[in-house]
């Protein structure tokens, strides 16, 4: 696309800008210092080196910490995707009442507070009051995520599921939504099946907001804190203890600024470098649409 | 035949994603001593209780103005710092324009809870904490991006040529830009709105570090809540279902925008 | 205004100096002699700045990497990252 090269562009940018250093810079800068340093209180700090690096790189807990958020993630892509896609293709097609209807209810799990989804989470699945769990423990089975770590993954994958499936219905209702209906015409006259249309007409089209929605929804996914932290807290034990929980229990729980420090800038290059790929990659798709 | 079909799996879809938010409705029209004892379906004693509590006590009415405050400030800010951004980003190129759009947006993945400690340190330094304003800036590390990125995809649909046939018919910019521009774009405007509104909505973990009471959110109070009086399941149901509401109505008045707004904002 | 919380070293302090100087050596450089994308042995095309951007990212890795698998001091990661920078500024 054309453009008017002209370095005034900077004027236009400042506010945002200086908006986003204020509150990005200089905690990070912070972040950094405390990460070399063993701090006591104020004014009391000790020079260490990479003395808490090597600690957080080579903790257990940590590494676990980290193949759970993996396989976390993992999961939640593998079914929110396929699920979400299912859903934007049963979407009614026309605009109208009931289309609308069907948006508005799609979207509602993802206007709620994180923390009020954990609260929704929990009394819908107490084993005494909850809908869920009463009705499993009826069912003769023993349903409890506060004490099987088992059951809690099941419980925070499904609400994780609940939560985030619309992102991903939204965006594919949106590409299908954006299919001129002579494709679908042109299918039917050559005879087309359904999966033939899905396969050649619909996917295709929908792998620009497709990649988006895998791109938020893993960033999104590997950071979760908040609906985790009210449901489980982290247990039981650590079996649903992801990276930010642990994070969290370092810097706050145990005020261990140091250590934090080092885990929060270990944390943000896994997270840039991901960015960074998903970036390049998003940028190759928009070529891919133009071209 | 087909089609039914496809309505019923979607309306059972729909119908079970509805559960856990019906099962929070049940409980807040409750009383306590009933939740515990009766295992109900549909409620047999209805009552307003909870809801009167929570309209009668400032201290929890205070926390959905507090929210709303400071929601509304950040969606302003983003909105109008973002707005000239946007069309910097799609219709200039100087230089570091592409990187400055990728800083931009790394702050929008940035963990949370990696900038919490030097964030509480930072606001208390410039004397913000425990105001709306703290909070409003604290989301634009996140909002700000994403308002930027979803405008830039809508400017970008609007023909440079457009620009330049305004200046040739001697427009002057800032005329152009408020009464010709901004029109043509309103739809990403509303669509950016109702990103700003719904993510400052739901962030709990940036609103609860830098208030204490005065401009306290009501999804920290509800924490609160929760391990001060423990079992109080109706109330803190009620107050679930009162944060529901505002985005409700918000997604309601944007329905139409949505599919547009994803589709042509990438966001 | 108290800026102590910031628990500022030298050590820190050079790094921010030196990436400050780095942006305003790129800025300049990119007045002087405007840059263009080219396809060198990195995967994808690329400008100076995404050039110096990836090889910063890289050796952030490298560092790690060596704190986190030998016991040996750092300054052989910082002189592995600085061939590295060279490599990818020059032939990325």
């Amino acid at each position: 696309m054309k453009k008017w090269q002209d370095n005034r562009g900077w004027l236009f940018i400042l506010p945002v800008f200086l908006i986003v250093a204020f509150s990005a810079v200089v905690p990070l800068m912070t972040v950094v210092n405390y990460s070399i340093q063993d701090i006591f209180g104020p004014g009391q700090r000790v020079f260490v080196g990479t003395e808490w690096f090597r600690e957080v790189l080579t903790d257990e807990r940590l590494h676990e910490a980290l193949w759970r958020q993996l396989l976390f993630s993992g999961l939640v892509l593998l079914i929110e995707m396929p699920l979400g896609i299912a859903i934007a293709l049963m979407m009614p097609d026309k605009k109208g009442f009931g289309a609308s209807i069907c948006l508005v209810v799609l979207a509602l799990p993802l206007l709620i507070p994180w923390n009020v989804i954990g609260t929704i989470w929990i009394i819908f699945t107490r084993p005494d009051i909850g809908l869920m769990g009463a009705t499993i423990n009826t069912l003769g089975l023993t349903f409890d995520h506060t004490a099987n770590g088992l059951h809690a993954w099941i419980t925070l994958m499904l609400m994780e599921v609940w939560h985030w499936t619309p992102l991903v219905a939204l965006l594919a209702y949106a590409g299908l939504q954006s299919i001129p209906p002579a494709y679908y015409q042109a299918a039917k006259i050559d005879g087309a099946s359904s999966w033939a249309v899905f396969r050649y007409i619909q996917l295709p089209k929908m792998r620009g907001v497709l990649t988006i929605a895998l791109l938020l929804r893993f960033m999104d996914s590997f950071l979760i804190y908040a609906e985790p932290f009210v449901l489980t807290g982290g247990g039981p034990g650590n079996t649903t203890t992801f990276l930010s929980i642990y994070l969290v229990k370092i810097a706050v729980g145990q005020f261990d600024l140091g250590p934090a420090g080092a885990f929060s800038l270990i944390y943000f290059l896994i997270v840039l470098l991901f960015c960074y790929l998903f970036y390049q990659a998003l940028q190759n798709v928009g070529k891919g649409e133009q071209a | 035949m087909k089609i039914r079909k496809r309505y019923f799996v979607l309306a059972l879809y729909l119908a079970i994603a509805m559960l856990p938010i019906y099962w929070m409705l049940n409980m807040s029209l409750r009383t306590n001593a009933d939740i515990m004892a009766n295992f109900a379906l549909i409620p047999t004693q209805i009552t307003f209780g909870n809801y009167i509590n929570i309209f009668t006590d400032p201290s929890w009415y205070s926390g959905y103005i507090n929210s709303i405050i400071y929601v509304v400030l950040n969606t302003v800010i983003c909105l109008v710092t973002a707005l000239p951004a946007a069309y910097a980003f799609s219709r200039y190129s100087f230089i570091g324009d592409k990187h400055v759009f990728f800083w931009l947006l790394t702050n929008r993945m940035a963990p949370a809870a990696v900038f919490l400690l030097p964030f509480f340190q930072l606001y208390s330094t410039f004397n913000l904490i425990d105001t709306h304003i703290a909070v409003a800036l604290a989301h634009c590390l996140f909002n700000l991006p994403l308002t930027v990125w979803i405008l830039e995809g809508f400017i970008s649909g609007v023909p440079i040529e457009i620009d330049e046939m305004a200046f040739i018919d001697g427009y002057k910019f800032p005329r152009f830009f408020f009464f010709v521009f901004v029109p043509l774009i309103r739809s990403g405007i509303g669509v950016a709105a109702f990103f700003c509104f719904m993510f400052s909505w739901v962030e709990l973990l940036f609103a609860r570090t830098l208030t204490t009471t005065a401009a306290k959110p009501i999804a920290a109070t509800m924490t609160r809540t929760v391990s001060a009086s423990g079992l109080d399941w109706g109330l803190l149901a009620a107050a679930g279902i009162l944060t529901i509401v505002p985005g409700a109505l918000v997604i309601w008045f944007v329905r139409n925008y949505l599919a547009k707004g994803f589709a042509l904002g990438r966001v | 205004m108290n800026l102590e919380w910031m628990a500022w070293t030298l050590p820190t302090a050079v790094f921010f100096s030196f990436i400050v100087l780095m942006l305003i050596g790129m800025t300049i450089w990119e007045i002087k002699s405007p840059t263009v994308n080219r396809k060198g042995f990195l995967p994808i095309s690329t400008t100076r700045g995404d050039r110096l951007f990836i090889g910063l990212l890289s050796s952030a890795y490298i560092h790690l990497l060596w704190v986190g698998l030998t016991e040996i001091t750092i300054w052989f990661a910082l002189v592995i990252s600085i061939i590295w920078m060279f490599l990818v500024m020059r032939w990325g």
